[in-house]
């Protein structure tokens, strides 16, 4: 394959990985790193360098969109933000000394565990809980504009989610995604944040956890810009794409179809990193 | 950033700041997609030669060889930029992404440290050093 034809293809596979990832709300990441590995034959430590730059690029372009409605939590963010960083960093180091087949084996078992979650119903919402005396006195707890008026919330389980959010770090520095499917155990599973609030407050986190793995993978070479450029400007024109049109009835079907392919692609990644064919 | 002080505990009631809460987040999500969108920019500029150089040469990524230090090192990105190369662009372009979340940090320093609020001012200046870290002084042992 030539230079043209290979950036064409990995920028059109790119922009539906964005696409899709933006209409499902499932990320567009988790997919790229497989099909980079599969379809192109690229070595799996380009694919998750190239991976880790486009989900800066879908994070901080999506931001503003997130801050208009005002759900945020900005110390929520900020305080798990320290787990995360710290998880990418270790995650990046670790991605140097862990065999490439065994990244490919965490990896499948990754798509495998999101494939799974987004066909979960969400944990239901836990509603007037009891303020948490550690959350207190973060000040993590807040409010948000709802139907019937303000709603307030409390946070909950402040160490187990810490503790998951450092974990959701690691994998986000080992395999180059977002980790989407970790942020929503921890924040709203064990911490009992309001949907709402906890999908804008991730959205923020992804972008400063991948930067934090960034960083190392480019000063160790991870990054090569002949690759990351398609995928980074393919998955960034494809997301921006996705939030602009407003296709809310077939999100179902949609859904359902984004995560088979997860599925299929996760259940490839094992195959191939236990037969240590990559 | 709005209303995160609503739990009655003895210590709601810091001083407000100087601007909204909310105005200052609304700047920076903007400066976000302003970053995001002047590194696309740059990466684009640099794929553009890139792609009228190289073209018809065959891609090589079965094999992981490492980039050059040219695209590894800030030094080296910026010198290979200033050289007019494709791929020196392209890469400082991702450098701009990279740093666009960094500044995002930055400013929320800023904010609770004008805030008076230390416990965050010291949380976000913990996230800033990880981040920094990693982008400057994680290459510095090559």
């Amino acid at each position: 394959m030539t230079i043209l034809t290979f950036t064409v293809a990995v920028a059109l596979v790119a922009f539906a990985a964005g696409l899709l990832g933006s209409l499902t709300g499932l990320g567009g990441g988790v997919v790229l790193v497989p099909l980079l590995t599969f379809f192109f034959h690229v070595d799996i430590r380009y694919a998750i360098g190239a991976s880790l730059v486009s989900v800066i690029a879908t994070s901080s372009g999506a931001a503003a969109a997130y801050v208009k409605e005002g759900f945020s939590n900005i110390r929520i963010g900020m305080f798990l933000e320290i787990a995360t960083t710290m998880g990418a960093l270790l995650g990046a180091y670790l991605s140097s000394w862990i065999p490439t087949a065994t990244i490919a084996i965490i990896f499948g078992a990754m798509l495998l565990y999101s494939a799974y979650t987004s066909r979960r119903p969400r944990p239901p919402e836990l509603r007037n809980l009891p303020p948490d005396p550690l959350a207190t006195r973060l000040r993590l707890n807040g409010s948000f504009p709802d139907s019937d008026g303000k709603r307030t919330y409390n946070v909950q389980h402040v160490p187990a989610g810490f503790s998951l959010m450092f974990v959701a770090g690691t994998l986000s520095g080992l395999l180059g995604i977002g980790s989407g499917a970790l942020k929503v155990l921890a924040m709203d599973q064990a911490m009992r944040i309001p949907f709402k609030v906890s999908t804008t407050t991730s959205n923020f986190m992804i972008g400063v956890t991948a930067a934090a793995s960034a960083g190392v993978y480019l000063s160790r070479g991870y990054i090569d810009p002949g690759l990351a450029m398609p995928v980074m400007l393919g998955v960034l024109g494809g997301s921006l794409f996705g939030s602009g049109i407003l296709v809310k009835a077939e999100t179902k079907s949609l859904r359902l179809i984004f995560s088979m392919v997860i599925l299929v692609l996760g259940l490839q990644m094992l195959y191939n990193g236990i037969w240590g064919k990559i | 950033m709005a209303d995160t002080q609503m739990a009655p505990s003895p210590d709601s009631s810091p001083p407000r700041r100087p601007w909204g809460d909310y105005r200052v987040e609304i700047i920076i999500g903007h400066l976000l997609r302003f970053g995001t969108i002047l590194s696309a920019t740059i990466v684009f500029c640099g794929a553009c030669i890139y792609i009228l150089r190289h073209a018809h040469e065959p891609a090589a990524y079965r094999s992981f060889r490492g980039e050059p230090s040219d695209f590894r090192t800030i030094p080296g990105i910026v010198a290979s930029a200033l050289h007019g190369h494709g791929r020196g662009w392209i890469q400082f372009g991702l450098l701009c992404l990279i740093a666009t979340p960094i500044a995002r940090v930055a400013f929320a320093v800023i904010a609770f440290a004008l805030e008076r609020d230390r416990l965050y001012t010291v949380f976000t200046l913990i996230v800033l050093a990880v981040l920094l870290y990693s982008l400057i002084g994680s290459g510095l042992q090559f």
